[in-house]
């Protein structure tokens, strides 16, 4: 171990006396200055959030908003604004995703800590990380690109921006975090659980299905909710393949614009601002915000569960 | 949540055991095999457009071929020098406060909570932050320092959670020797804790940038423009970036781009090799002098 710096360098601020106590009250003050920081951050998003949406629902009622299967905010003679079609995509594209997700990263899991030797491990668990690396603005090249074209040999009625290839790319991208959340989950499952299972006369199998799932299961729960939020809240890849036209339904194969990648549309044109185009984004960013947190909180609710009944 | 163990049902067969190592085998290959088909579909599409004017010259919106990056280099290498000088110091004081300044305290619960949720909220939402706040209620507009503030509340929970562990595996019996030997809180933190920590702050605030240097949605919301011709020439100019660049490249209309996009991308991702390699040496390097 290098040794600290303490036994060359002399103590150069002042310790004793007024001055120190100065010193010492200011540099905590900074400190905690910067640590208030998170809670401005926090406060800042739902006041702009709050503030810009204001005059949107002081035109549209909350009943017309969460109610209409309508989206032409910004075309046509009769306005109309249904967020429906952008959720319809949001949910589908998301719920895609999961259903490539939850199984394969659980597997990737359950792989990683039961199963694979420690050298093939150190293989796999850093390119799981580079996956988890990629920019999501690759994926949506490599959606648009490579899985669409592909997908449309196999799949007739594919339109060329759809909820399909969109969804089961931002699942790929999503395995990662799965897999890795998953895995401490599975590895606080205490060793004794295993060697008792195995003391029964089963295989790894048995003991995974029957023990070491079942007591991991609020952690992967919570890994699970955490993908579901962030398959929601993810952009790139949706804005690029799904098709960007805000329609509703639940046919993956036909293209649609979710609220993440509604928000990008407006924003790559000129909207001014004060604009009813600006004031949408705003309330359809506050709509998403709302679903996420209760999300994350779920996902913290449940991480909390499992290091409670790690301990006990 | 504690659930009796079922050990009535039917007990998986050999073969019920062997099919399942393979499924697990099958849940980690497929994500991996996906990574491999677009590293390798990227690299063909995009290898041949790699030159030196490629990283150096304008976009075009007429030619592809002629067509560069270099506006796009310097607005991403002006963004990660600004977010890094706003990020790092408030992150890095943040983590600072919580581990060495109020421990258990009832307002580091509320912090913590604060982090926490915003570690999880959606990258566009950030944007939208920076869209009202920076570009409109404090009128900085569409310029180079508002995207860089957005970036930084951005990577901000990531510094200060990363920095936070690095701090932690510093042993309390130092930070008792130096405060037994008269230091004051602060002369421990500067001269005993962040030396050693320091190594395992800065892994943990490169990967935080490389972070940033990858987002789109963001800067898309904050306004760094599709096409500009030159690198910003200050804080409050007009900028593009890297996935900026790329995002404009992949959704034009003219197929002959999509090959400058898949040359973006490699840049992209080089650029994040090198940064990744980075952290992941100075961790090896700290841990085997700790070992």
């Amino acid at each position: 171990m290098t040794a600290p710096a303490v036994g060359r360098t002399a103590l150069h601020t002042p310790t004793r006396g007024r001055a120190a106590r100065w010193y010492e009250r200011l540099i905590e003050l900074g400190l905690a200055g910067c640590g208030m920081t998170s809670i401005l951050v926090t406060i800042g998003i739902v006041v702009i959030l709050a503030h810009e949406s204001k005059d949107f629902f002081a035109q549209v009622s909350l009943g017309e908003f969460l109610g209409s299967t309508k989206w032409t905010p910004i075309i046509g003679d009769h306005r109309s604004y249904g967020v429906w079609p952008l959720l319809s995509a949001t949910l589908t594209t998301a719920a895609i995703a999961l259903a490539v997700a939850i199984p394969l990263g659980l597997l990737a899991a359950i792989y990683l800590s039961e199963y694979a030797a420690p050298r093939t491990r150190k293989i796999i668990k850093p390119a799981l990380e580079l996956l988890a690396g990629v920019p999501t603005i690759v994926f949506g090249y490599f959606a648009i690109t490579t899985l669409t074209p592909a997908l449309r040999d196999y799949i007739p009625g594919l339109a060329g921006g759809n909820l399909l290839s969109a969804g089961l790319m931002m699942g790929i991208m999503i395995v990662p975090l799965v897999a890795s959340l998953s895995e401490d989950a599975i590895y606080a499952v205490p060793q004794s659980l295993r060697e008792a299972a195995a003391g029964l006369g089963g295989g790894p199998f048995e003991a995974i299905r029957k023990v070491i799932v079942p007591s991991a299961w609020s952690g992967i729960a919570a890994a699970i909710t955490l993908a579901a939020s962030r398959a929601i809240g993810e952009t790139m890849i949706v804005a690029i393949a799904a098709g960007n036209e805000a329609r509703f339904g639940f046919d993956p194969r036909q293209p649609g614009q979710t609220a993440t990648a509604y928000i990008v549309d407006i924003s790559k044109g000129e909207t001014p601002h004060g604009s009813v185009a600006y004031q949408t984004i705003f309330a359809v960013a506050a709509m998403l915000f709302v679903m996420t947190l209760i999300m994350n909180v779920i996902s913290h609710r449940l991480s909390r569960r499992l290091r409670a009944a790690a301990r006990a | 949540m504690r659930r009796p163990i079922d050990l009535t049902s039917a007990r998986p067969g050999v073969f019920a055991e062997k099919a399942f190592v393979w499924l697990c085998r099958l849940g980690a290959a497929i994500p991996l095999t996906m990574l491999a088909w677009l590293l390798y579909r990227v690299a063909a599409a995009g290898v041949h457009r790699l030159s030196w004017s490629f990283l150096t010259d304008p976009p075009s919106q007429l030619d592809a071929s002629t067509a560069g990056l270099g506006p796009a280099l310097l607005g991403t290498l002006w963004l990660i020098v600004l977010t890094a000088t706003i990020a790092l110091p408030i992150g890095i004081g943040a983590a600072i406060y919580l581990e060495e300044y109020s421990r258990r305290s009832k307002l580091a619960g509320v912090l913590e909570l604060a982090i926490a949720n915003l570690a999880g909220v959606p990258s566009i939402v950030y944007g939208m932050l920076g869209l009202g706040l920076f570009v409109h209620a404090l009128a900085m507009g569409e310029t180079v320092i508002a995207g860089a503030l957005t970036l930084a509340l951005l990577i901000l929970p990531i510094i200060i959670t990363s920095a936070r562990e690095a701090l932690r595996t510093v042993k309390d019996g130092l930070r008792e020797a130096a405060l037994g030997l008269g230091a004051t809180r602060w002369q421990c933190t500067r001269q005993v804790v962040l030396p050693m920590a320091l190594p395992g702050i800065l892994t943990g605030a490169i990967l935080a940038i490389a972070r940033a240097i990858g987002e789109t949605a963001p800067l898309v919301v904050v306004g760094a423009v599709a096409f500009i011709l030159y690198g910003p020439d200050g804080v409050d100019a007009k900028y593009t970036a890297l996935p900026m660049q790329i995002f404009q490249w992949t959704s034009n209309p003219k197929r002959a781009f999509l090959d400058n996009a898949a040359a973006g991308i490699l840049v992209l991702m080089a650029t994040l090799l090198v940064i990744n390699g980075v952290a992941i040496w100075l961790r090896n390097r700290y841990q085997s002098r700790r070992s």
